[in-house]
């Protein structure tokens, strides 16, 4: 039996604004085990990113309880918060979110210069690792504007995955990216989740849903759906097959 | 988090947005620098004023002839004759308050080198004269004892004397100088003084022993006024009590009966730029004011004006695991840093600026360090609580909505 990663009960999360309420979720229960790679999928407005920021700590949920790794979330503080943050999760952003400025590997050091237990030597060498991890090695001195969008979001899954978290959430992390390079980032996801990284990919496009192990989807705040997906892609396997045009 | 940390994370933000950086620090700059400029032009225009008023000497006392009057008829102060070399010596023995004194006649007419003559005075008076008035010697030298007792007909002349009656020739020093019909060997030139208070010209002046003018020139035995000067500026009241006290004793004159001279100092002149004074050091002080408001909103601007991409980067933080505290302390050290090299390069600005100022006009430099602080201690406190303030209220978003501010 596969540990619990993340275990979500009621889980509401309204948004009160001048005139109206808006009721982003409306009572989530979800479970997602270790080694899973959970699709979070819906149209637009159904509250897949505000699931996602809930399950990230970056933002409170209304009502309902959600228990990360054996840990209750509701009682924490905002500090306590930010530690787990720090340790246990990996947010990865539609938008990459990397500081303009600043090389790659200074980027993906970001999350260990909030840990102290972490040394300057050893957060060298785990930032070189994880970027050695998605293929980056040769890119670690280079600036954000100095690569695709493609390298940019490897930067930033190597940024989520320096911390070794219990967790990776992505959100439409492939949104902005053309076919191949999704398919590359899948490729990379792929191969850390087979690793036993758990992930929590949020994307509203069922193609990009069939590379991951389960479905949940999502409708007005309310989960309509889930499946484990049968006839699973294999990103490096597409990869080969797609015709090098894609390129442009 | 320790300290280290955050030190090396807030240097790492300022080195890669040097621009920025040098911006904020700009606004400091100016700040501090406009501070110290105009304070400094303002304290130099102030000092100025109160050289050319100390020029004619703070402690100076006067002692004139009152105005008489004979069987109702006023006689007017020149032909009073009521004050003699008598007055002198007492006035020497009795007025500790006074560390000095000369006689003073004086006549005016042509004074007379070759070809060219000048409308003058010359004044009658003794070797501490020029203390008094506080003239000095450029060259040459002042008259001895023996020469006032000789009626030595030798004399020191001012600049502007120089000037009309010795055109080209730089070293008058030998040559004579007649006046009415007395030729003077000239011994010694005086400084230049410029124009007094009342834009009267100082160096106008021949100088020669009270005895000469007395017999050679005017042919009298009365002096016509009196020159002295208090220990110090404090002093004054005191000296012209002293002067008032001996006078009426050599002069003989009974308890009610009213003086025969008249005793006044130059500190009631100075009373008057007094008020004048007041009113300089309220402006200087708006000025100051006025600077550091334009300055401190220099910084405010700047500061508010990276808000958006920093609250950007402050969401970013969080949401990998900074803490609030962690991000206000990185945002704090960075604008301390930021201040300080502001403020620091502000103060060396401003006394550049200062300096080029107060030598194009001729004054010596200023440096008020009291102003330095101020502007210094003002401009980073507003650096650097504009620079923490927005953090701090970005760093207590969620960090949700830090990462999404737009
Ligand atoms: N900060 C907010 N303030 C107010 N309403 C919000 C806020 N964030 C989200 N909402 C609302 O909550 C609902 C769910 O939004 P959410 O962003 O979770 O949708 P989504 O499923 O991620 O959509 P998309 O696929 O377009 O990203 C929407 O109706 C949205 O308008
Ligand atoms: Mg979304």
């Amino acid at each position: 039996m596969k540990k619990t990663i993340i275990e979500v009960k009621d889980l509401k999360k309204d948004f009160y604004m001048e005139e109206i309420t808006v009721h982003a979720l409306r009572g989530i229960n979800l479970e997602i085990k270790e080694g899973e790679f959970v699709a979070i999928m819906g149209t637009s407005g159904s509250g897949k990113s505000t699931m996602l920021n809930v399950l990230g700590c970056l933002d409170k949920p209304t009502s309902g309880s959600y228990m990360l790794d054996g840990i209750s979330m509701g009682e924490l503080s905002r500090n306590e918060l930010a530690g787990l943050r720090n340790r246990k999760l990996g947010f990865v952003f539609q938008s990459y979110n990397l500081l303009p400025r600043t090389t790659a590997l200074e980027n993906v050091e970001l999350p260990l210069f909030y840990n102290s237990e972490v040394k300057p030597k050893e957060r060298r060498e785990r930032a070189i690792a994880a970027l050695e991890a998605v293929g980056l090695a040769d890119r670690m001195h280079h600036m954000p504007n100095q690569m695709s969008g493609g390298q940019q979001q490897r930067v930033a899954i190597a940024r989520s995955l320096v911390n070794d978290p219990v967790v990776i959430l992505a959100d439409e992390a492939t949104g902005n990216l053309d076919t191949r390079t999704s398919y590359e980032i899948m490729a990379l996801l792929q191969d850390l989740n087979s690793k036993g990284k758990t992930i929590v990919f949020v994307t509203h496009e069922p193609d990009i849903a069939k590379f991951m192990t389960r479905e949940v989807v999502f409708r007005d705040g309310h989960i309509i759906r889930e499946d484990m997906v049968t006839e699973r892609y294999n990103a490096l396997e597409l990869l080969k097959g797609l015709p090098a045009e894609e390129l442009v | 988090m320790n300290y280290t940390n955050t030190i090396k994370i807030s240097v790492n933000a300022l080195k890669r947005n040097k621009f920025r950086a040098f911006l904020t620090m700009l606004g400091i700059i100016i700040g501090v620098a406009s501070v110290i400029v105009m304070l400094a032009i303002g304290e130099g225009s102030k000092k100025s004023i109160a050289n050319q008023m100390s020029s004619m000497g703070t402690n100076l006392i006067m002692v004139m002839p009152a105005s008489q009057q004979r069987g109702g008829v006023a006689m007017g102060n020149s032909n009073a004759q009521s004050m003699t070399l008598n007055d002198i010596a007492a006035i020497e023995k009795d007025c500790p308050a006074l560390s000095a004194v000369s006689p003073e006649v004086r006549s005016s007419g042509q004074a007379v080198v070759g070809n060219s003559n000048w409308p003058t005075s010359v004044y009658g008076v003794n070797n501490k004269y020029l203390g008094i008035r506080k003239y000095s010697i450029k060259s040459g030298r002042g008259f001895s004892e023996r020469e006032i007792q000789t009626y030595a007909k030798v004399c020191l002349v001012g600049q502007t004397i120089i000037e009309k009656l010795f055109e080209g020739k730089t070293d008058p020093i030998g040559q004579s100088v007649r006046f009415k019909g007395i030729p003077l060997l000239i011994i010694g030139v005086l400084t230049e003084k410029g124009e007094n208070g009342m834009g009267q010209d100082q160096d106008d002046l021949i100088i020669a022993p009270y005895t000469t003018v007395q017999k050679r020139i005017l042919a009298i035995t009365h002096i016509q006024s009196i020159y002295g000067s208090a220990v110090s500026e404090e002093k004054n009241s005191e000296a012209i009590s002293q002067v008032t006290n001996s006078l009426r004793k050599s002069h003989k004159l009974k308890d009610g009966e009213i003086d025969d001279f008249q005793v006044r100092s130059q500190a009631e002149m100075v009373q008057t730029f007094s008020s004048v004074m007041n009113m300089l050091t309220i402006l200087l002080g708006s000025i100051a004011g006025i600077s550091l408001l334009v300055g401190g909103i220099g910084i405010m601007n700047i500061m508010f004006v990276s808000v958006t991409e920093r609250t950007r980067e402050i969401g970013l933080r969080l949401s990998v695991g900074g803490r609030a505290h962690d991000i206000m302390m990185q945002f704090l050290i960075e604008s301390v840093l930021l201040s300080i090299f502001g403020g620091v390069i502000g103060i060396i600005f401003g006394m550049m600026v200062t300096y080029g100022v107060t030598s194009a006009l001729g004054w010596g430099m200023i440096i008020m360090p009291e102003v330095q602080a101020l502007g210094f201690l003002v401009c980073s406190a507003i650096g650097i609580f504009f620079g923490w303030y927005p953090a701090r209220k970005a760093s207590n978003l969620n960090p949700i909505d830090a990462l999404r501010y737009e």
